[in-house]
């Protein structure tokens, strides 16, 4: 469904992303694993067209997107739950869901259409379902996540790009969201790639992972056995296994 | 959105009767300069509050809207009402063309880069002698009519403004409601955000500049046609920090705000004729004491103050 290869970034001068191969199946959940700096939500950002790949190969399903603008990668099927949620604080909830669909309001889709799936996001969370009018800002951290999550969903992606969903929250929140992640996944088939810095949670959420330090790929694999990889343990996992790191 | 449209009918009556009370007065005539100046503070505003772009050089785009009306009818004499929308589009098109590398820029960057064209603007009008008169300005500005009908009075003059006023009023109500407004608000809180929404960040916060200019630009050729004189001073830099004083004070993103600040800003000078000269220091004042005080404008600082002022008395309504 997703293909990167050879793919390199630049921030200015800074060489972010070094050769990035990588790829998804469809209906497959992917994380992204990796220190402060890594590169993790570079990938992101280079998918999604926020922070154009200087070179490389990026394909979404048979089209190639590099140098496609954010808009039109969208509008492919493609979205993106920004690092640090970043919803509209000053508008309402519904608003915010309003956003999410902005290009199927564009296109002239049927408004009910979109109440619709606007339901359905309040049924994938009850929580907003309580909070329509209010505004964003003034909710806590973890429903500004689901929101984050439901204002993506409403642009109907085939697949969801997240960057670190459980970024300052408590472990009760997240794993609400890791559930609704893979009942999108069971009950629409939606492809998922996570970055993580939880990387025990992702993994055990993931059907495979890969590994980042400065701007490469330094492995690959099946979640579980990352799970199990001792260089993964003793770097994110927090196993102490000096030895073995420092070879 | 009803009652969107229900507080626009109920403004549009209201500012529609006002002459009754004041006919003949020279209120009148303020109050025409009011309708001008709320067709700017609206057209900043959508810039300003909801796109959260800011612009210092709007008075360049009033001030080229006043011109090209003033020169193609004065001196070429064409049509105005031909003229008008020739120049409005101009403009636009101006505004568009710039718009793309200036709006690059954020924050104070920008602020320097429209301050810049601003004065770009005002010192091609001063210095084109030949055409614009330079600094002392173009006289014999014909006034619109309608057949034999001359906007040439200042009741007639107050219905012209005001039907353009109004019209500005009811298109920034519909844009702000729409899923225009939202992106807009979008961009103003998270561009990155806006735009994995799918929202073209780039060219919207063009468009909406380019629309904001060609406001500007009506409101200069009406300002034109009605004054029957244009000179560069109503054009500088000064008259652009009174149209983001009018907004702030007004309220940003706030469109009946923009009118607030507009009649504020342009009737209190008539009742403080004796400090004119320190007018600048005025506004200064004000929006000082607005941003430190009232950081939401008029329409959201006033009835704050009105409940708790209630509510010190013993306590109506807000429990």
């Amino acid at each position: 469904m997703l293909r990167l290869k050879n793919i390199n970034t630049y921030y200015g001068k800074v060489h972010a992303l070094k050769n990035v191969s990588l790829h998804l199946a469809e209906g497959e959940i992917v994380t992204l694993i990796g220190a402060n700096g890594a590169g993790k939500t570079t990938i992101l950002n280079t998918i999604s067209g926020v922070t154009p790949a200087a070179g490389g190969e990026l394909f979404f399903g048979k089209e190639a997107i590099i140098g496609h603008a954010a808009d039109r990668v969208v509008s492919l099927g493609l979205s993106q739950v920004p690092e640090g949620r970043q919803v509209f604080k000053p508008l309402s909830v519904e608003d915010n869901l309003r956003l999410g669909a902005y290009l199927r309001y564009r296109r002239r889709e049927s408004r009910a259409d979109i109440l619709r799936d606007m339901e359905q996001i309040f049924t994938l969370f009850p929580r907003l379902a309580d909070r329509r009018r209010q505004l964003a800002g003034t909710m806590s951290g973890g429903e500004q996540q689901m929101l984050a999550i439901g204002r993506a969903l409403m642009a109907k992606p085939r697949m969801l790009l997240l960057d670190e969903p459980s970024m300052g929250l408590a472990p009760l929140v997240v794993q609400e969201i890791f559930r609704v992640l893979q009942q999108l996944r069971r009950e629409q088939g939606t492809t998922i790639l996570l970055v993580e810095q939880n990387a025990k949670a992702a993994l055990k959420l993931a059907d495979r992972g890969y590994v980042l330090e400065t701007g490469k790929v330094i492995l690959e694999g099946a979640a579980d056995e990352l799970l199990e990889n001792a260089e993964v343990k003793r770097a994110y996992l927090g196993k102490d296994k000096k030895e073995i790191w420092e070879r | 959105m009803k009652k969107e449209l229900l507080k626009f009918l109920l403004f549009s009556v209201l500012m529609l009767l006002v002459p009754l009370a004041l006919h003949g007065s020279y209120l009148m005539n303020v109050l025409v300069f009011v309708g001008i100046h709320t067709m700017l503070a609206v057209a900043l505003n959508l810039l300003l509050g909801y796109a959260g772009q800011i612009s210092l050089g709007h008075a360049g785009f009033f001030g080229l809207g006043a011109y090209l009306s003033a020169i193609l009818t004065t001196t070429f004499g064409f049509n105005p009402w031909l003229v008008m929308p020739l120049a409005a589009v101009v403009v636009g098109l101006i505004a568009f063309l710039v718009g793309f590398p200036i709006l690059k820029l954020k924050g104070h960057y920008l602020a320097m880069a429209t301050l810049g064209l601003g004065v770009i603007i005002y010192i091609i009008i001063n210095e084109t002698v030949d055409y614009t008169g330079g600094p002392s300005g173009l006289s014999g500005i014909p006034n619109l009519a309608v057949g034999t009908f001359v906007f040439n009075s200042d009741i007639r003059n107050y219905y012209l403004i005001w039907t353009a006023a109004l019209a500005v009023i009811l298109l920034a109500v519909n844009l702000t409601n729409s899923r225009v407004g939202r992106a807009l608000r979008a961009i103003h809180d998270s561009e990155v955000a806006a735009r994995v929404m799918g929202v073209n960040a780039r060219l919207l916060k063009v468009q909406i500049f380019a629309l904001s200019a060609i406001v500007s630009a009506l409101a200069g050729s009406l300002y034109a046609h009605t004054m029957t004189f244009v000179s560069p001073a109503s054009f500088g830099f000064n008259f652009s920090v009174e149209l983001l004083t009018m907004v702030v004070i007004g309220g940003l993103g706030s469109i009946y705000g923009s009118f607030l600040g507009a009649a504020l800003l342009t009737l209190l000078p008539e009742f403080l004729r004796s400090a004119q000269d320190f007018d600048i220091i005025i506004y200064g004042g004000v929006l000082m004491l607005m941003v430190m005080f009232m950081p939401g404008g008029l329409v959201r600082g006033v009835p704050e103050l009105l409940k708790k002022m209630l509510g010190n008395r013993g306590g109506v309504g807000n429990a």
